[in-house]
Order: C-alpha cells, then sequence, then structure tokens
C-alpha cells in the first residue's frame, strides 16, 4: 500500500474516474503552477472499484476549480486548511468556460482571429449543453 | 452604446419604436433627408454582398450621411492579416457607426467588444442576418399589419440558411404563430434551432412537398439554395431545382398570401409570379431600407 502524507493546506480531489487524474491536471493548469501534487491512479474504491485522486498543496485561491464541474460533478473536492478538511464542495456546471475545450466550427471566427479565448456559455443546464459564445455551435462534452 | 449582433439583442417594445419609425420614413422621407448630416457609416464587408452593401449606403445615404468601406477582404488590411479587432478600433477613428459582414462565424461580436462606435451585423457565415430579420418583420408588419397569428411556411435551404435561422429566433416571441418548414432531407433545419421551438413550445411541421402546404400559408418566404455554402459541386447541383414557386403553385395558394424572398433569387421563384400581387419581395428590398435608416438614427441616438 501506497502512503502520501497529509497536506497542510490545498485540495483532494477524490472519486475522479479511474485514468482521469492527469487529464485533470493538465485542464486545471497544474503544469504551470509551483506547487506539490500528488497524483494516485487506480487506487482501490469501494464504491467505484478504481478511482483517482488528485492532492494539491497549495493556498486555496490559487486553483480555479470551476472547470471540474463541467469535466465530472461527481467528483469529491475536499478543501484542506490547516490540515484538516473544513469544507466538501459540491460541484456545480460553470456559466462561462474559458479556453478549455476549443471550438471545432471551422467557419467560427475563433479559428482565425489570434489570441482569441475560446469561449463557451452554458445554454441548457439542464442538458449540459454548452455553446459557443461567437458561432453558438455545441460544444463536445467529452474533453 | 448599443450594437446589433442578434435580432434578440432588442427587445420587442423596442423593435415595434424602429419599425414605427421607419413607417414614419416611409411616409415622409425629406423630413428625415438631413439627420446624419456630417455623419460616417463605415461599411466593412470582408465578403462580397452587393445588395445588403448598398442597402446600407442608400440607407446612410438617405439620410443625408456619408459612407466609406470596402467590399471585399482582398481590398481591406485583412489580406495583410490584420485581425478584425485590430481593424475595428482604426475603423471607430474614422466613423461613427459600422456595418459588419464577415465570413466567419461571431466575427461582428469580436468586433463590437473592441469598437468605440455602433457595430451593425451585416451577417456572419451562416450564423446570424439580423438587418435581413429587421426587414422581414417590418415587411410582415407593414403587409400583413400585425407580427403574430398566422401560418408562415420557409422553403428551401434550411440548413445552411442564415436568413431562415435569424427570422425563425425573432418571430418567436409573438404570438400564435404556426411554422411550416419545407425543405430536403438534406437541408432540413438544424437541431439548435429545432432545440429552441421545442423549448418555447412553438407550433411546427416539417414537409418535403410545398404543393401539400401552399394552401394552408400565410406567408411564404423562399430562400435560395446557395451555391457557396456547398462543400461539392455535385450536391448543389442535384438540390437547386427541388423548390420552385411557379404560377401554377400560386393557384394552390390564398388570395392574400405574400411571397417573401431575402434575394437574390436565382430561380426558385419563377420571373412569372413577379407579377402576380401576393409577390412582395421586391418590396421588401424597399423595407430593407426604410428599416435599415431606422436602424442607423436608433444606435446613433438621434431623431428627426
Amino acid at each position: 500500500m501506497l502512503n502520501v502524507g497529509k497536506i497542510e493546506e490545498g485540495f483532494v480531489l477524490d472519486h475522479i474516474k479511474a485514468g482521469e487524474s492527469l487529464n485533470i491536471y493538465n485542464k486545471l493548469g497544474l503544469d504551470k503552477l509551483d506547487c506539490t501534487v500528488a497524483i494516485l491512479k487506480n487506487v482501490r474504491s469501494d464504491k467505484m472499484g478504481k478511482k483517482d485522486i488528485l492532492k494539491v498543496e497549495c493556498p486555496l485561491e490559487m486553483l480555479d476549480l470551476d472547470v471540474l464541474g463541467f469535466i465530472d460533478h461527481n467528483i469529491t473536492v475536499n478543501v484542506v486548511k490547516a490540515g484538516e478538511i473544513v469544507e466538501k464542495k459540491r460541484l456545480t456546471l460553470p456559466k462561462e468556460l474559458k479556453n478549455v475545450i476549443k471550438c471545432k466550427n471551422p467557419r467560427c471566427i475563433t479559428s482565425i482571429e489570434q489570441e482569441l479565448p475560446h469561449i463557451f456559455v452554458l445554454a441548457d443546464e439542464k442538458k449540459e449543453i454548452y455553446r459557443c459564445k461567437y458561432c453558438e455551435e455545441k460544444a463536445v462534452k467529452k474533453i | 452604446m448599443r450594437h446589433l449582433m442578434s435580432p434578440l439583442d432588442f427587445t420587442v417594445e423596442e423593435l415595434d419604436k424602429i419599425f414605427d419609425l421607419a413607417g414614419e420614413i416611409e411616409k415622409d422621407p425629406k423630413r428625415f433627408a438631413h439627420v446624419c448630416d456630417g455623419k460616417k457609416l463605415a461599411t466593412c464587408f470582408y465578403e462580397p454582398s452587393t445588395r445588403t452593401r448598398l442597402s446600407f449606403e442608400a440607407a446612410m445615404m438617405n439620410l443625408g450621411g456619408n459612407v466609406i468601406g470596402f467590399s471585399e477582404a482582398s481590398s481591406s488590411s485583412a489580406a495583410k492579416g490584420e485581425s478584425v479587432s485590430d481593424t475595428i478600433r482604426v475603423i471607430s477613428c474614422y466613423a461613427d457607426i459600422c456595418a459588419m459582414r464577415h465570413p466567419k462565424e461571431g466575427a461582428p461580436m469580436v468586433a463590437a467588444s473592441k469598437s468605440l462606435i455602433p457595430v451593425i451585423n451585416a451577417g456572419d457565415g451562416g450564423h446570424q442576418h439580423p438587418t435581413q430579420t429587421l426587414t422581414d418583420l417590418l415587411t410582415i408588419r407593414s403587409l400583413k399589419g400585425r407580427l403574430g397569428g398566422y401560418t408562415i411556411g420557409l422553403c428551401g435551404d434550411l440548413k445552411f440558411g442564415r436568413t431562415v435561422h435569424s427570422l425563425i429566433r425573432a418571430l418567436l416571441r409573438y404570438d400564435n404563430i404556426h411554422f411550416v418548414f419545407i425543405s430536403p432531407e438534406e437541408l432540413k433545419i438544424p437541431d439548435y434551432i429545432i432545440d429552441e421551438l421545442n423549448e418555447k413550445n412553438a407550433s411546427y411541421e416539417e414537409v418535403i412537398k410545398l404543393d401539400d402546404v401552399m394552401g394552408k400559408l400565410d406567408i411564404l418566404y423562399m430562400t435560395r439554395v446557395q451555391r457557396e455554402r456547398f462543400f461539392n459541386e455535385e450536391d448543389y447541383i442535384r438540390l437547386k431545382n427541388f423548390y420552385i414557386l411557379t404560377k401554377e403553385k400560386m393557384l394552390l395558394a390564398k388570395p392574400d398570401m405574400i411571397v417573401l424572398h431575402p434575394l437574390p433569387r436565382v430561380n426558385e421563384i419563377s420571373v412569372e409570379v413577379d407579377d402576380d400581387p401576393r409577390a412582395a419581395y421586391f418590396k421588401q428590398a424597399q423595407y430593407g431600407v426604410y428599416v435599415r435608416m431606422a436602424l442607423i438614427m436608433t444606435l446613433l441616438n438621434l431623431e428627426a
């Protein structure tokens, strides 16, 4: 059994679908942040069989977790302060996604305009549909 | 500062004001001949469109204003690789208002976000064409006396036809409209418009043959099957003659039905229909100038 120590301040992202942790690592931009991260892959889980866990040691305001709601709202977000879990965050779908997914419409202005952010807005919360802010193309959920 | 990106940017009440103003202009155009003295409209057309561009230019000139601009991307700085954001920042220094057509969807929205002057979307790819929609609404209101309570048939290319998409969204805000979508399977209305119709509990049907529904229509909106929207020539040739409005088909229609078309027409309306009093598509082009005049005045906060 592999042991990873407690963190003082940061986040523990639990119940990540097995194999998805690296994708989430990238989407959260953790590769660009100077903080300690533990990536646990294929951890045994009663509920899921196998799961991934991400432990991130960083100041709480450093990480924008909105995107997680879009990727998988079943992920459990434990907020840790002074070595204790102080909050379990419930994930919701973010109203807007900036540079998380790219517009696939070849006729969209995002395909040619330099440095234009790819922005998707939540068009239908029930059906979890996002549309490109510019051309209204439907987002493909798999990222 | 207001822009016009989609027909839904204005509330129904605001649109009524614009249409009232267009009605006043129609009655007494001379009264508005100097409203825009000293003002300039920039027509930034990244793809050719004689009709829409000239309609905008005529509208500005009728108001006493001047016009600058370009009519294709190759004659603009876009050919040198300038972004839309940069172009509009520069145009903002030259003109008081801008009408932009662009082959890329959402380009006028990008322009509006950086602009210091009002931007009007004059058509962006297959996405929106709000001033055509305002033209259509004004024509319907002027000729039918109301904007709700009728059956409207939309015929032809409903998949790529942005005029149709814009019009449907705008009409969804009025009561008691039954939509009849007449198109070949390959050019059916896209799913996101159907989603909106279902969300709003709109009454609609989709049919293949124009003949089957002619008798129940109060308005028939014809569209062109556009060559430039097809990826291959074979598909275009196979589909373009699917729906042609002829004198014979007009015999099936109500005596007070009106036929609209955003123009240009290729062959989807036979020339012999032009003399039918129900053919309203050339009047529609005239209403297009009135509504653009009213729009320019509204966005520039001008009064006669």
